[in-house]
Formats: C-alpha cells, sequence, structure tokens
C-alpha cells in the first residue's frame, strides 16, 4: 500500500481488531485465508490509476476517508419500514445491515434441501463442505487487490446453493443495506451462489441506503454454475449519493450454462462495477446488460472481462450509459477469445447519452481473439439527444423537458426491456423515472 | 387560415427559402411540388418550428397568430400538425400510451381535460380503422421496426387523433407502394372539413389523383415559381421539372400570392 500510508494503518487496525473479534474462530482454516488475502492487500494496496485498468478511475477520496467499522446491525423504525418497501411482497429473503445478516428482515434460511439459502456466517458452519469446494475458488484474492482486502475482512454475506435440477420459481432478493449516521464506515459482504446440474433460479442483489450518509461497500460476489444450469442475477446499485462501491462479480460457467447479467448502476458517488465471466465449458452463453445512469458529481466505471475459453461459446453484452450533471463514467470491457475456443460467438456494445456539457464518458471496448473461426463484433457510441427525435416529441404537443425526457427513458429502455422478472423490471423502471427532471409524468407512457 | 408573407430562410448562412408568398383558407387543401433540393420540407419544418432554421425575414401568421414566436409545442397546441417525412422511431414508448400522452398535453396546453384511458381506448380503434392499420402496432413502440408504409399510416393515425387545424404533410406520399399509397390518401381525405385547412407537399403527381388539391405551387430554388388549379399538377407530371427551371426566372414575381 505505497500510495498512502495512513490507508495502510487504518486497514491494518481495523484487520487487528477483526482478528481479536473472532476469538476462537481466529484458528479455523477460513482465517488463514483472510490473513493471506490481507497480507497481499498490504502489499499491493489499492489500485492507482498507473494500472490500465484504472485509468480513468480515481481512488484517491477513498483511501483519505477514515472509515470505521461498523457496529450497529440493526435498523431503526422509518429505516425498516423503507427497507421493506425495496422487496418485493413475499419471496425468500436475505437483508444485510452494515454487511451482516439482519434475521428478523429474513427468510426462509434453509441449509438442507434442494435450495440452500443462508447467510455466508452460517454457512461456514452449516455446510463447510460446499464452502471447501467453491469458495475463492474464482474471486482471487491473488490477482485483484479489492477482492484481497474483501477476503481480509470475510464474515457476512448471501450463500446460495442449488441442487442439481433444482428450479426456483421465484426470485430470491438479497438486500444489502448501509447506515452510517456516526460517521463514515466500511462494509466487506461476501456472496457465493452455486447453481447446481440443471438448476435454475433469478437472483436479485441489492445495494441501497436510506439516508445520504457516508461509507464504503467493498462486495464481492461469486457466481458458479454447474453445467446446464441457468442463473438469471440483476445487481442493482443504489448507494447513498455520498458513497464509494467496488462491487466485484466473478462468474464460472460449465457447459451448456446459461448466465444473463442485469448491473444497473443508479447510485454511489464513487462506483466501480468489474463483472468477470470465464465461459469454461462448450456451449456456454452469457448475456451482459448494464445500465448506468449517473449526474451530479457521480463516477461509475464498468470493468467487464468475458473469457472464451471453450468452443462454442456465446456472450452477448449491451451496455448503456445516460450521463449529467459534471458525472463521469468509464466502460473498459473486454473480449478474450482463447486459442481453443474456435466458433466463439462474442458480441459487445456500448452506447452512451450524454446530456450536459459537463458529462465525460471514457469507453474502451476490446478484442482479444487468439482463434481464427469466430464471430466477434464491438462497439461503442456517445451522443446527445436526437435534435430530430426532440423535434418530433414537440411537434406532437410534449414540452421541451418532457421530450427530453421521454427520449432518456426510450435510450435506457433498451437495456430494461429484456429483464425477465416483471417486479424488478417495474421496479427499474420507475427507479430510472425517478432519475429524470419531473419523471413521474412519464409514468403512464411506459 | 395561414399567411406566409415574403419568407426568407436560411440555414447555417445558406439561404434556402427566398421569399415564399402563400395563403391557406379553412377548409382547402394546397399541394406544394417541387424538384429535390427547392426548399419543400425546410418550409414544412419551419411552418412546425424547427429551431435549426433562421427565420430572415417574413411572417407566419396562423389564425391571426404570429407563428414564428412559438415554440414547437405551442404550435401544435394551437392546432397545427406536421406529418414527417421520416417519422423518429422511439423504442421504449408504446404507441398507444403515446398518442394519449400527446393528445392530452395538447388538452393540457388547451386548459381541457385530459382524456381517460377508456375514451381514449374508444377513440383510437375508430381511428385505427380508417388507416386500416393493424391494431398490435399500438402495443409496440412507436414506429420502432415498422414498415415504411406503417410509418406513413401511423402519421395519418396520430393527425386523425390529434385533430388538428392545419396540416402539413411532408412527403407522405413517398416511398409508399400503390396499396398503402391509397390508404394514406383516405386518410388524408376523411380529415378533410369546412374548418380544416392542408398544406400537402410531395414530389410527385402520383398522391393528388387520390387527394384532389384546390390549390398547387411550384416550388424551386426557394421561391413559388408557379401556382394554379389542380391542373397545374398533370402539367408538371408531363413536362417534368425541368419545364419548371426554364420559366422560373420570368415566373416568379407572377407565383406570389396564392
Amino acid at each position: 500500500m505505497a500510495q498512502d500510508p495512513g490507508a495502510r494503518d487504518l486497514y491494518r487496525a481495523h484487520f487487528e481488531s477483526f482478528e481479536k473479534s473472532l476469538n476462537g474462530d481466529a484458528g479455523a482454516p477460513l482465517h488463514s485465508v483472510r490473513r493471506k488475502a490481507f497480507e497481499r492487500f498490504a502489499d499491493v494496496g489499492f489500485p492507482t490509476r498507473r494500472e490500465e485498468d484504472w485509468k480513468f478511475t480515481n481512488l484517491a477520496p477513498l483511501m483519505k476517508t477514515p472509515f470505521r467499522v461498523p457496529n450497529l446491525f440493526t435498523l431503526d423504525a422509518g429505516a425498516r419500514k423503507a427497507a421493506l418497501d425495496e422487496l418485493p411482497g413475499d419471496g425468500p429473503r436475505l437483508v444485510f445491515v452494515n454487511g451482516r445478516l439482519d434475521p428478523s428482515l429474513s427468510g426462509p434460511i434453509e441449509s438442507e434441501g434442494k435450495v440452500r439459502l443462508m447467510s455466508l456466517a452460517e454457512a461456514f458452519r452449516a455446510r463447510p463442505d460446499i464452502i471447501e469446494k467453491y469458495f475463492g475458488h474464482h474471486a482471487r484474492h491473488e490477482e485483484f487487490s479489492l477482492v484481497a482486502l474483501n477476503t481480509s475482512f470475510v464474515r457476512d454475506g448471501a450463500f446460495i446453493h442449488l441442487t442439481d435440477g433444482a428450479v426456483l420459481d421465484t426470485p430470491i432478493h438479497l438486500l444489502f443495506i448501509s447506515t452510517a449516521a456516526a460517521g463514515p464506515t466500511v462494509s466487506h459482504p461476501r456472496n457465493l451462489f452455486v447453481a447446481g446440474r440443471n438448476s435454475q433460479a433469478t437472483i436479485v442483489e441489492s445495494y441501497w441506503a436510506p439516508g445520504s450518509d457516508v461509507y464504503y461497500t467493498n462486495a464481492v460476489t461469486e457466481v458458479v454454475l454447474e453445467e446446464g444450469a441457468v442463473v438469471d442475477h440483476y445487481r442493482v446499485q443504489r448507494e447513498s449519493e455520498a458513497a464509494f462501491h467496488t462491487g466485484s462479480v466473478t462468474v464460472n460457467q460449465a457447459r451448456s450454462a446459461n448466465y444473463i447479467s442485469n448491473i444497473v448502476s443508479l447510485g454511489g458517488g464513487l462506483v466501480r462495477n468489474d463483472l468477470r465471466i470465464l465461459l469454461d465449458g462448450e456451449g456456454a452463453a452469457s448475456m451482459l446488460n448494464g445500465l448506468y445512469m449517473v449526474g451530479g458529481t457521480q463516477h461509475v466505471d464498468n470493468r467487464t472481462v468475458v473469457d472464451h475459453a471453450r468452443p462454442h461459446c456465446s456472450s452477448n453484452e449491451v451496455y448503456k450509459g445516460v450521463l449529467d450533471g459534471k458525472a463521469t463514467g468509464v466502460f473498459n470491457g473486454e473480449i478474450i477469445v482463447r486459442e481453443d475456443a474456435q466458433k466463439t460467438d462474442a458480441h459487445q456494445l456500448n452506447k452512451n447519452l450524454v446530456l450536459s456539457e459537463e458529462a465525460l464518458i471514457n469507453t474502451k471496448p476490446r478484442l482479444r481473439i487468439n482463434a481464427n473461426d469466430v464471430k466477434c463484433t464491438h462497439g461503442a457510441t456517445v451522443g446527445m439527444l436526437d435534435e430530430d427525435a426532440l423535434f418530433y416529441l414537440r411537434s406532437r404537443g410534449f414540452p421541451r423537458e418532457e421530450a427530453r425526457n421521454i427520449l432518456t427513458y426510450a435510450f435506457a429502455a433498451d437495456v430494461i426491456e429484456p429483464m425477465r422478472d416483471e417486479w424488478l423490471r417495474t421496479a427499474i423502471e420507475r427507479l430510472v423515472l425517478a432519475r429524470l427532471p419531473a419523471g413521474d409524468r412519464l409514468r403512464e407512457l411506459v | 387560415m395561414l399567411e406566409i408573407k415574403n419568407l426568407h430562410v436560411s440555414v447555417d448562412g445558406h439561404a434556402i427559402l427566398k421569399g415564399i408568398n402563400l395563403s391557406v383558407k379553412a377548409g382547402e387543401v394546397h399541394a406544394v411540388m417541387g424538384p429535390n433540393g427547392s426548399g419543400k420540407s425546410t418550409l414544412a419544418q419551419v411552418i412546425a418550428g424547427r429551431e435549426t432554421f433562421e427565420v430572415t425575414k417574413g411572417e407566419v401568421i396562423f389564425q391571426g397568430k404570429n407563428l414564428l414566436e412559438m415554440s414547437p409545442e405551442q404550435r401544435a397546441g394551437e392546432g397545427l400538425f406536421l406529418a414527417f417525412q421520416y417519422p423518429v422511431e422511439l423504442p421504449g414508448i408504446a404507441n398507444m400510451y403515446f398518442l394519449r400522452a400527446a393528445l392530452n398535453a395538447i388538452r393540457t396546453y388547451r386548459g381541457e381535460d385530459e382524456i381517460d384511458a377508456i375514451d381514449f381506448l374508444a377513440l383510437c380503434k375508430e381511428k385505427v380503422k380508417i388507416v386500416e392499420m393493424d391494431e398490435r402496432l399500438m402495443k409496440r413502440s412507436v414506429n420502432e421496426g415498422f414498415s415504411g408504409g406503417e410509418k406513413k399510416r401511423n402519421e395519418i393515425l396520430q393527425m386523425s387523433i390529434l385533430n388538428p387545424k392545419l396540416a402539413v404533410l411532408d412527403e407522405t406520399d413517398s416511398g409508399l407502394d400503390i396499396d398503402a399509397l391509397r390508404v394514406v390518401a383516405g386518410g388524408i381525405n376523411a380529415l378533410r372539413s369546412p374548418d380544416r385547412a392542408m398544406v400537402v407537399i410531395t414530389h410527385y403527381q402520383r398522391l393528388l389523383e387520390y387527394v384532389v388539391p384546390d390549390r398547387v405551387h411550384v416550388l424551386s430554388e426557394g421561391r413559388i415559381v408557379r401556382s394554379g388549379g389542380k391542373d397545374l399538377a398533370l402539367e408538371l407530371e408531363e413536362k417534368g421539372y425541368a419545364w419548371i427551371g426554364e420559366g422560373a426566372a420570368t415566373a416568379a414575381p407572377a407565383g406570389a400570392g396564392g
């Protein structure tokens, strides 16, 4: 951590007090993983802009903030009520407050049966067999320092295990809530989803804050899809606009597995989303839908890597960005096609709508192709609202502002419409409209 | 209803319209014809309020009000409608809801109550029949994936629902096969009424076989060079636009007025 000795001392102090709080558990095999991860993090520190993948995202404000470890893991009555509105009326859910499970808002917890749903803390106790087999195998702390930081402090998060053939009709909702009224805090949620052979589920992972506190969420999610598994994964980030969020999703797909990623970034002050997908079995398919919509002084950086390691895999990636105010955005997407991955069908598209003079987007689509019989495309666009379309709408009687809203919504709709879960699609439509000036007038339009 | 007096328009310093005079009374249908680049579409868009064009001289009076001082949405509220040559696609916005919202935006401008969903559905069903449009298109996103003919029918549908006092149709016939042309013309004819005026801009005489105009104007190089009855369109078809080019210089003063 050469770049900021204050940050080094801070996280070392966190780690030492964390170790003490573990008491007897400090001797468990998991803790030696934590120790190794922390050594790694202490060695390399936070990523800096000297690194190619961090060229446009400066973590200095994050390093300078003296975060504390949270000590409050429940919500007051008002926040509790607001949190319930963030979830559908029923269905399985795990709710975390400042990184720890709040059992009073969660359920039903299952450690046996076809679908095992519990906190990661519980899984370390109840299902060491599955933990041993999957935990930390794909989200590599040796390679990524923020994963190392997360792994150093692994304690809680969501654990989902779909046994072979388990098909879940109802989406599982995971809601991560942060509050830091007494000063900035940091949490490191860690999630592990394992989808057994031919299993199927929809998982919704949401980050949300009832207030506008300063805090830092450093989340890591590992997703493992065994042969023929189908996972529809939504990641909806609505942190406080004063918050820092670094989220890393690592996906490993076996033969014929089908993974759909929907990453929606609306909140947060400084946000980085990493999505790394390894297509590691023939015929595996991925869809990556991304939407980022930022204004004010928000910054959002989307880093995606789709690694085609086997033949006959397909990936289709569409990321759309809407930037207003002085917001800045990054799209840094990469498709890798390895030598063996013949008949790869990979597509990547990033489109950006810039609504103000001062907003800025850096987009960098990349292809690295090492096979010769493949079909790959990539592209990026950056544009303003189409004047022809604006005129069309105004000529139909829509006031200028409303016409702008309609076009902005229509731009984002491409990545919202394919979302298969209706409750969530409707919720995201509302959130997108809520970000537009007087967007509620549009509600009946969509 | 519409009075255009000595209208001069330029874009990026290039003069496109060079003194247009046109007077259209309620109940009349005027055809404006002309070769490519003569300024037909510019005229249509200036009337509707497109800001990329600069009006350097002249005036446009609509029902006694100065149209040039109004925003496009105000003009729509006042009862003006432009059928676009190239209708815009709006992915994510369902056609049905779009139309109702447009109608309500205009009603709000006029201080009228908004139309509710049930009344609108009835109105829509009635109008969809006139343009022989597949009702399923009402549930699709506005113009997205529509064929050329479907887009033009959708324009006529919008026109019949928004019920304007003055409709300007910008090459609504271009690119249509004969069946679609007949349907579009039928939609236009259904809207002819003593208290509505229409300006039909077209490159070809073909549409005018179905929509018989009261007056025909020929636009060339930013000026109206000929005006006459419906026979002028036939003459033009027969002799071609080159004929206009030859007589343009001398005919220009006679073209003034309408």
